[in-house]
């Protein structure tokens, strides 16, 4: 099949077979071998995206990672992964690929108007033209511009794939495998020490596999490379990672590597992951990134057909791929040379080298005479023609006054461009090293490091094939000594050519075309003009953190690895200060966009988050009972029955359990063993309540503060013993309580002799609340009297719950006669459902955490956290009379006797009932003391609590008011949309203000 | 993820083991009573908040569960120092000219 653009021979692609791909439903060519994009350019086709913000054509630019342009979509099991760089999409049999950013097709986009509409985007856009107004921001503004701009469109159902996860350890981790990092790893993996090796592309080799005009020890590099692989490879203490992006340097030498497993395979095994991610803790890091090539920034430098010098080398060497019939190269530097020769030597004709340079290496002009190749020095692009593709550039001819004279129009069908070479320095930064100028080279390079790692090779800002391949060998055995202590002796290859060469440029190129016309780009991606760039400067921008948001220069996915040294360079012109003064903006987790898919990991669906469930679980489900999640627990919410909504079923529970009986999973409260000689002691200091002379045998509410005076948590605790007490939490705030009591007890009474041992999950936990709670339980509790007289309110016994111990707790949060069962976890279901037979002998019901919630605010008893916020004090809650006046200290004692705890005009807890019974208050609504206070009035308070009371007939509240104790009997008001509601102040308790039906 | 040494485990674990308690060396004042508003204002709330090598309280919570102090450099998470609870304060200066902080 017809691959236009496909060379004679040579590249490391299988011509054996052919390959069948699509590209926005077009079917092509490619072989294996081939990435998305080298196959889509062998069929002549460079245009593959529209820009970012004017939907201006765009081209493959790179053959790496950094790509800003090819952004495309990938189908694989009926949905779409977006925003995929085709330069690292791996060509395999039914590939499907479509382009983004574009409507209603790629070759003809609507959007690109913006690009005729252009003054209106200027850098700051965003900050300027949707300022006013502010009510156009959700409805006008923020609707266009997530149509109009953005990238692909994020697929629309669950991730089908799978996710792996590991952890690993080495003693050396190579990032990068070009020959810098192939020797690394060699020189650390023959010392013996634990060697990972990692590379983001398929193929180890890095610039090697692209290289054919030099060679080592006498071979060609790429074989050299298979020779040191099959070395790695055979060798049990190296771990070799193609396909791995290391994406993330962290502290203490823990690196992030992201594994793209089957995404290169047409048909996977089902049972393998998508991506892998590894976690390692490395020894010692070696950086061997490389550079890559920086854009010019000359007037249209975004067409199709425009590349990167090194990628169209790469493309034709590595994959067999012209990148055009007729190419002009333009550059400022050696390297780009050596991509005209080769591309000359495989039949393409090369229309002209036109460089920047008013004499290039006479070395490399006597080459390129001799094939035939027009040499143009001090040549600058000024200009380029064509639409969806390049078909002609405008040269421009140096002065030495700085001006650029017309230098005519060349026609070509692609343009190779070199501004030189920028270290790759991500990784070294996310290190948190600093890098630091060199000038003779003009580049950043890393600078002192930070953590245990080196950079070798062209991140290290060392260039040339020997260089690279002396400073691995010495960055590989560096790190195995440092690392293991060991050394080895091995033998150092010899290069002959892949010289460095010179030259380079940075910022934007002089040109003769009218300024305020031309669009030289700077960020491919976010559509950042060098003019945007100057703009910002005029603009008051100063520091090139600020630059980088008013322009968004930088903010694309390559996070300015193309762009960063254009942009400094321009705006230090444009501040005319040194390129150094204007800093650099740190490169970030991840070096290359990273799915949420590898994050998230097996962390999804029922693995997401733990689910606790309570004994009674299977029971609730079987009785159509619903479920409350509260914190990781599912508890009983309400048990409708025969058609019950939710109002009815809780009238019902609520009335039942004050009329006869009702049965309540309390399992999920906190409980904390508190054990040893001083466990009063410590009570006593932990909690506000006095401790040393409650009676073993019986209980006391808890109430528990920090040290700034705030209430933070409460529970019952029995004393089973002189030194042993039962300390219940609440149902949130067990892990918290536990830990402060282990704070406390280590760090500040070390002295005391007590163990606290959290029994959360120990004990399944009954509750049988109404007035004939005792009748249910007596049949299957054994040892101990449960009259009243015996087992008062408040008391505790060790019994036996049908033959299994139990600690009996006769205590409410009802205000009914209760007890409170707490049996082995493993004997829970077995209880629950033995209570849950009787209660229906005698009419009862069981009832969920909506009927409690009722049933405890008719009482006044308040839920840390609904009812209190953090800055609620015992006196606040109307709570004072829990606070033992006669302690020498109690943490929050101190708290609370700050002035402005002790002021007036705190807000406090009250009842509300609305002066219409039938009303029932939103929870979190403000309450005003005037009816109508006019906007922006400070509220004096909100309801925390809000029900419908079945015993009182009417509705009740509970609110936190400013001065609300003083209020009592007055009327205040809720202000609602439709209408304020006038409540009348009461006390906190509404039912059986004397406690009569707890004391029976 | 940070690599911290417990030393009552006498082991280097994952952070994912360790609660961070904040900043090392906040007493609570022993008589609360006699501490004036102002020094109980000073125990709750005021925190030195270092750039640089400071002393904090970690917790062992899920190995041995003990509470211990460390020194660490808050820029590049160095840790410079172990410490068991009830150990004197080092002196943090000494510590950072010898880390060539
Ligand atoms: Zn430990």
């Amino acid at each position: 099949m017809s691959q236009p653009f496909r060379t004679e021979k040579g590249g490391r692609i299988d011509r054996t077979g052919e390959l069948t791909f699509t590209f926005d439903g077009e079917e092509m060519h490619g072989h294996a071998g081939d990435t998305l994009a080298s196959a889509l350019l062998a069929n002549g086709v460079h245009l593959v995206g529209r820009s970012f913000k004017y939907h201006r054509p765009r081209g493959i630019l790179s053959a790496g990672s950094e790509e800003p342009n090819a952004l495309v979509g990938v189908y694989r099991k009926g949905d779409q992964t977006p925003n995929l760089r085709a330069t690292q999409v791996e060509l395999y049999h039914g590939l499907q690929a479509v382009s983004q950013n574009r409507f209603p097709s790629l070759g003809f986009d609507v959007g690109a108007v913006n690009d005729l509409l252009s003054p209106l985007f200027p850098a700051g856009f965003y900050y300027k033209t949707f300022m006013w107004p502010k009510s156009f921001w959700d409805r006008v503004y923020e609707p266009i511009i997530r149509a109009a701009a953005g990238l692909g469109k994020p697929p629309k159902n669950p991730d089908h794939d799978t996710y792996g996860n590991l952890y690993a350890h080495c003693d050396v981790l190579v990032a990068g495998s070009g020959p810098s990092g192939l020797a690394a790893a060699l020189a650390a993996a023959e010392t013996g020490a634990r060697v990972i090796l990692c590379d983001e592309q398929a193929e180890f080799g890095g610039s090697l596999l692209s290289e054919n005009s030099a060679t080592i020890d006498g071979k060609d590099p790429a074989i050299w490379v298979a020779e040191i692989v099959a070395r790695l490879a055979a060798m049990d203490n190296v771990t070799l990672l193609p396909r791995t992006t290391a994406f993330g340097y962290f502290a203490h030498n823990f690196i992030a590597l992201a594994e793209r497993v089957t995404e290169h395979l047409s048909d996977p095994d089902p049972r393998l992951p998508r991506e892998r991610l590894w976690q390692v803790r490395a020894k010692e890091v070696v950086i061997a990134a490389g550079a890559i090539e920086r854009p010019m920034v000359f007037p249209e430098n975004d067409r199709p057909g425009i590349l990167l010098a090194d990628a169209g080398r790469t493309y034709l060497n590595r994959y067999g791929v012209k990148v055009g019939h007729k190419v002009l190269v333009a550059t400022a530097c050696d390297t780009a040379w050596q991509a005209a020769f080769d591309l000359a030597d495989h039949g393409v004709e090369v229309v002209a080298i036109a460089d920047l340079r008013e004499s290039p290496p006479e070395s490399l002009v006597s080459i390129a005479a001799a094939r035939g190749i027009r040499v143009e020095a001090g040549c600058v692009v000024t200009g380029t023609l064509g639409r969806k593709r390049v078909r002609a550039a405008l040269l421009g001819r140096m002065m030495t006054s700085g001006q650029v004279a017309a230098g005519g129009q060349i026609e070509c069908d692609a343009l190779l461009m070199s501004g030189g070479w920028t270290p790759t320095v991500s990784l070294f930064s996310q290190s948190r090293g600093k890098v630091v100028w060199e000038a003779e080279t003009g580049a950043f390079v890393p600078g002192k490091s930070v953590q245990k790692e080196r950079s070798a090779g062209a991140a290290n800002g060392l260039y040339g094939l020997q260089a690279s391949l002396t400073d691995g060998y010495a960055a590989g055995e560096g790190a195995a000594r440092a690392a293991t202590g060991k050394s080895a002796t091995i033998n150092h290859s010899r290069t002959s050519g892949g010289e460095a060469g010179t030259g380079g440029t940075l910022g934007a190129l002089p040109h003769d075309r009218n300024a305020s016309r031309v669009k030289a780009f700077v960020d491919y991606q976010n559509d950042v003009t060098a003019k945007d760039v100057k703009l910002a400067v005029r603009e008051g921008m100063q520091s090139i953190e600020h630059i980088k948001r008013y322009t968004t220069t930088g903010m694309a996915t390559d996070q300015g690895r193309l762009s960063n040294m254009n942009a400094l360079q321009i705006a230090s012109g444009a501040l005319e200060k040194p390129l150094t003064d204007v800093g650099l903006t740190t490169f970030r987790q991840p070096f290359t966009p990273t799915t949420f898919g590898l994050f998230a990991g097996v962390s999804r669906g029922d693995f997401f988050d733990p689910v606790r469930k309570t004994p009674s679980h299977d029971w609730v489900v079987e009785k159509g009972g619903l479920f409350e999640d509260v914190g990781q627990w599912k508890r009983a919410w309400y048990f409708p029955k025969n058609g019950e909504d939710m109002h009815a079923a809780v009238e019902r529970e609520c009335r039942t359990v004050r009329e006869s009986v009702g049965l309540f999973d309390a399992s999920t409260l906190g409980k904390i063993e508190v054990a040893g000689p001083d466990a009063a002691e410590f009570l006593e200091r932990m909690y506000t309540n006095p401790w040393k002379k409650l009676a073993p045998g019986r209980c006391r509410y808890g109430l528990l503060l920090n040290d700034a005076g705030f209430i933070t948590d409460d529970g019952v605790i029995g004393r089973l013993a002189d030194d042993r007490f039962h300390v219940t939490t609440t149902t949130g705030g067990a892990p918290s309580v536990f830990a402060t009591m282990e704070d406390y007890l280590q760090t500040e009474w070390p002295e005391l002799d007590v163990w606290i041992t959290s029994t959360t999950d120990q004990y399944a936990v009954a509750a049988i609340q109404g007035p004939k709670a005792r009748e249910v339980i007596a049949p299957f509790i054994e040892g101990i009297d449960l009259s009243a007289e015996a087992l008062p309110h408040m008391s505790v016994k060790e019994a036996m719950f049908r033959g299994i111990p139990c600690r009996l707790f006769r205590i409410s949060f009802t205000g009914e006669l209760g007890f409170e069962i707490n049996v082995p976890r493993r004997h829970g279901k077995m209880m629950w459902e033995t209570l849950a037979g009787e209660i229906e002998k005698h009419g009862g019901t069981a009832y969920g955490t909506e009927a409690m919630h009722v049933l405890r605010a008719e009482k006044g008893y308040i839920i840390i956290g609904q009812d209190t916020d953090g800055t609620v004090t015992p006196q606040d809650a109307g709570m004072s009379w829990a606070i033992g006046k006669n302690k020498f200290d109690f943490v929050g004692k101190r708290g609370l006797e700050r002035p402005d705890l002790k002021a007036e005009n705190r807000k406090q807890l009250v009842g509300l009932l609305t002066k219409d019974p039938k009303i029932k208050l939103e929870e979190g609504a403000q309450v005003t003391t005037l009816e109508n206070p006019a906007t922006g009035t400070p509220a004096d308070g909100h309801v925390t609590s809000s029900y419908y009371s079945p015993a009182l007939g009417r509705t009740i509240a509970l609110a936190i008011v400013r001065n609300g104790h003083a209020l009592e009997g007055k009327t205040l008001y809720v202000p609602m949309p439709e209408g304020s509601i006038p409540v009348e102040v009461t006390g906190t308790v509404f039912y059986d203000k004397e406690g009569a039906r707890l004391n029976v | 993820m940070l690599l911290i040494y417990c030393p009552y485990c006498q082991i280097e674990r994952a952070e994912i083991e360790f609660r961070c308690g904040g900043e090392a060396h906040i007493a609570r004042p022993s008589d609360p009573e006699k501490a004036t508003d102002d020094d109980w204002v000073e125990f709750l709330y005021m925190r030195s908040n270092t750039k640089g090598i400071a002393a904090e309280r970690w917790r062992h919570i899920h190995g041995c569960g003990r509470f211990f102090n460390a020194v660490r450099d808050t820029v590049s998470d160095e840790f410079l120092k172990v410490y068991k609870t009830g150990e004197a304060k080092p002196d943090l200066e000494a510590i950072a000219r010898e880390a060539g902080k």
